[in-house]
C-alpha cells in the first residue's frame, strides 16, 4: 500500500542549515549533510532543502551543497528557492535533486511550469502554493520568503492548484500561512479543499506541531503527505517515534 | 565495470552516486563499445518512454542494447524501454520482454503520479531479490507500469498491480527508484553487482 509522507523541511543559507523567526534573524543550525543524514536514517520518507538566500535576492548561488547531498542520502530530496529559469532547474536535478519546487516564478509565468514539465518530466516538478485564509476565502500569496516584499495575488487558492495541474505539475505542496509557525495543527479545512480540487499528490505544510497533528492530517485531509520543520529540528518530535505512533494507529507508514 | 547508459534522465547522478556508495566502478557513457564490454549494465531513465526510446534511436544504441549478453539492469522508465509498447505516446519499445506499459487507471481517491514509497511482493526467489523481505518498501515516480506477467519477480498494487520487478534472462528492471530506496533499494544494487556476469 501507497504509504503516507512524513517531509523534514530544511532552510538552507549559504551552505548551511537555518531556522529564521518570522523570516527575519536567522540563526545557524547546523551542517546540511549532518541533519540530512540524520532526518534519512531516522525514517524520513522524502527531505525538503528550501533555499533562501536564493530567493530573497535573487543572485546566483552556490550550489555545490546539492551535490554533496546526493552523495550521501539514499532518500528522494526536492530543492525549493530561486529556480527561475529550466537552466537553473537543469543544474539542480542533474546535481542529483530528484525534484524541483517553484513557486513564486509561476505565479509571474504560470508557462514556467509546463516547460519544466515538458523538459524533465511532471514528475520532478512540484509547484509550492502559499495560501492565507481570508474572511472565508483562500488567496494565494507571493513572495513570502521576505516579510517585506509578501504580496497578495488576485488567485484563489483552489483555482491556481488546479491551474498548476493542468500546466504540468507532479505535485503540490500546500503551506497554510494562517497555521505557519503556530504549531496548532494542520488546516484540515483547506486541505481537504485542495484535495478534492486535484488528482495528483498533495503534501499538508505549516501547523505541526505534535504527533496528533499529523494523524489528524492523514486521515481528516487526505493529504498524501505532511511536512514540518521546527519540530523535527527541536526534536520536539522524532520521526521514528512518529512514525511507529501513526503506525500503531493503522496509517499506512514506512518503517 | 559498469556502464551507466547515457539517457539523458536526471536520476543519473543519484544512480551514479548509489553505485559509488557500494563501491562500484561505474562510467556513465552512450558509447556502444563502451557498453558491449562493460561487465554490467545500467540503463536509468526518467521522463516519458517515448522520448527516451527517441534517443537512444538518435544515439543508435537500440540495437547495442537489445544484444547484450552481460546483467542488464532498467530502472523506471529504463526498466519500461524492455518492454513492447507504451500506452505514453503510442510509442515502440526495444521488445526484449514481451509485454506492454499502460497508463493507471484513474480512480477517486487514487492520486497520480503514483509517488512515494509502495511495498512489494516478491513472486519467486530471484537473486536480485535475495535478502529482502516479503512487503518491502521501494520508492516509486511514475504514471504508467508493466503489467503483471510470467517476467514479474516482484509485484505491486496501487489501484491496479503491476510488476515492480521482471527479470528476463539478463535483462533486469524496477519500476521504483533503488537509488533513493534507502537500504532496501541498495541491496537490489548490491544484488546486481554480485551477480555471475
Amino acid at each position: 500500500m501507497l504509504t503516507k509522507r512524513i517531509i523534514p523541511c530544511l532552510d538552507v543559507k549559504d551552505g548551511r542549515v537555518v531556522k529564521g523567526v518570522q523570516f527575519r534573524n536567522h540563526r545557524d543550525m547546523g551542517d546540511i549533510l549532518e541533519h540530512a543524514q540524520r532526518y534519512a536514517e531516522e525514517g524520513a520518507d522524502e527531505l525538503v532543502f528550501y533555499d533562501i538566500t536564493a530567493s530573497s535576492d535573487g543572485r546566483v548561488v552556490d550550489k555545490e551543497w546539492i551535490r554533496k547531498v546526493a552523495r550521501v542520502i539514499d532518500i528522494p530530496f526536492c530543492v525549493a528557492g530561486g529556480i527561475r529559469n529550466i537552466e537553473d532547474a537543469r543544474k539542480i536535478l542533474n546535481d542529483g535533486a530528484d525534484k524541483i519546487s517553484v513557486n513564486s516564478p509561476a505565479l509571474e509565468k504560470p508557462e514556467f511550469v509546463t516547460e519544466l514539465a515538458e523538459a524533465f518530466g511532471t514528475q520532478c516538478v512540484v509547484v509550492g502554493i502559499d495560501s492565507l485564509h481570508e474572511n472565508g476565502n483562500y488567496i494565494v500569496h507571493q513572495y513570502t520568503g521576505d516579510e517585506e516584499k509578501t504580496l497578495k495575488t488576485s488567485r484563489d487558492t483552489m483555482a491556481w492548484a488546479k491551474r498548476v495541474q493542468e500546466l504540468g505539475a507532479g505535485e503540490i505542496v500546500l503551506n497554510c500561512m494562517n497555521q505557519d509557525g503556530v504549531k496548532k495543527g494542520y488546516d484540515i479545512e483547506q486541505l481537504q479543499a485542495i484535495r478534492r480540487s486535484v488528482d495528483i499528490p498533495v503534501i499538508a505544510s505549516g501547523g505541526a506541531g505534535k504527533e496528533k497533528d499529523f494523524h489528524d492530517v492523514f486521515t481528516m485531509s487526505g493529504a498524501d503527505g505532511a511536512l514540518a520543520a521546527s519540530v523535527f529540528h527541536t526534536r520536539q518530535i522524532h520521526i521514528s517515534d512518529l512514525k511507529q505512533y501513526l503506525r500503531d494507529l493503522n496509517i499506512p507508514i514506512r518503517l | 565495470m559498469i556502464a551507466v547508459i547515457d539517457s539523458c534522465g536526471s536520476n543519473i547522478t543519484s544512480v551514479l552516486f548509489a553505485l559509488q556508495r557500494l563501491g562500484a566502478d561505474a562510467i556513465l557513457t552512450s558509447n556502444p563499445e563502451v557498453i558491449k564490454k562493460a561487465e554490467r549494465v545500467i540503463l536509468p531513465g526518467v521522463g516519458a518512454a517515448g522520448t527516451a526510446m527517441e534517443r537512444l534511436k538518435e544515439q543508435d544504441l537500440t540495437h547495442c542494447i537489445t544484444s547484450l549478453t552481460q546483467p542488464v539492469l532498467g530502472i523506471c522508465v529504463g526498466m519500461q524501454l524492455l518492454f513492447t509498447h507504451s500506452e505514453e505516446g503510442n510509442a515502440n519499445l526495444l521488445d526484449i520482454i514481451s509485454g506492454r506499459i499502460r497508463h493507471f487507471t484513474p480512480e477517486k481517491d487514487k492520486t497520480i503520479p503514483h509517488m512515494g514509497w509502495n511495498s512489494v511482493t516478491f513472486e519467486n526467489s530471484h537473486p536480485l531479490v535475495k535478502d529482502l523481505p516479503e512487503n518491502s518498501y521501494f520508492y516509486f515516480v511514475h504514471s504508467y507500469y508493466p503489467q503483471v506477467s510470467q517476467y514479474t519477480i516482484g509485484e505491486c498494487s496501487y489501484g491496479d498491480r503491476f510488476s515492480a520487478i521482471i527479470a528476463r534472462d539478463n535483462f533486469m528492471g524496477c519500476q521504483f527508484h533503488p537509488e533513493r530506496s534507502s537500504k532496501t533499494g541498495a541491496v537490489i544494487l548490491r544484488n546486481f553487482l554480485e551477480m555471475p556476469a
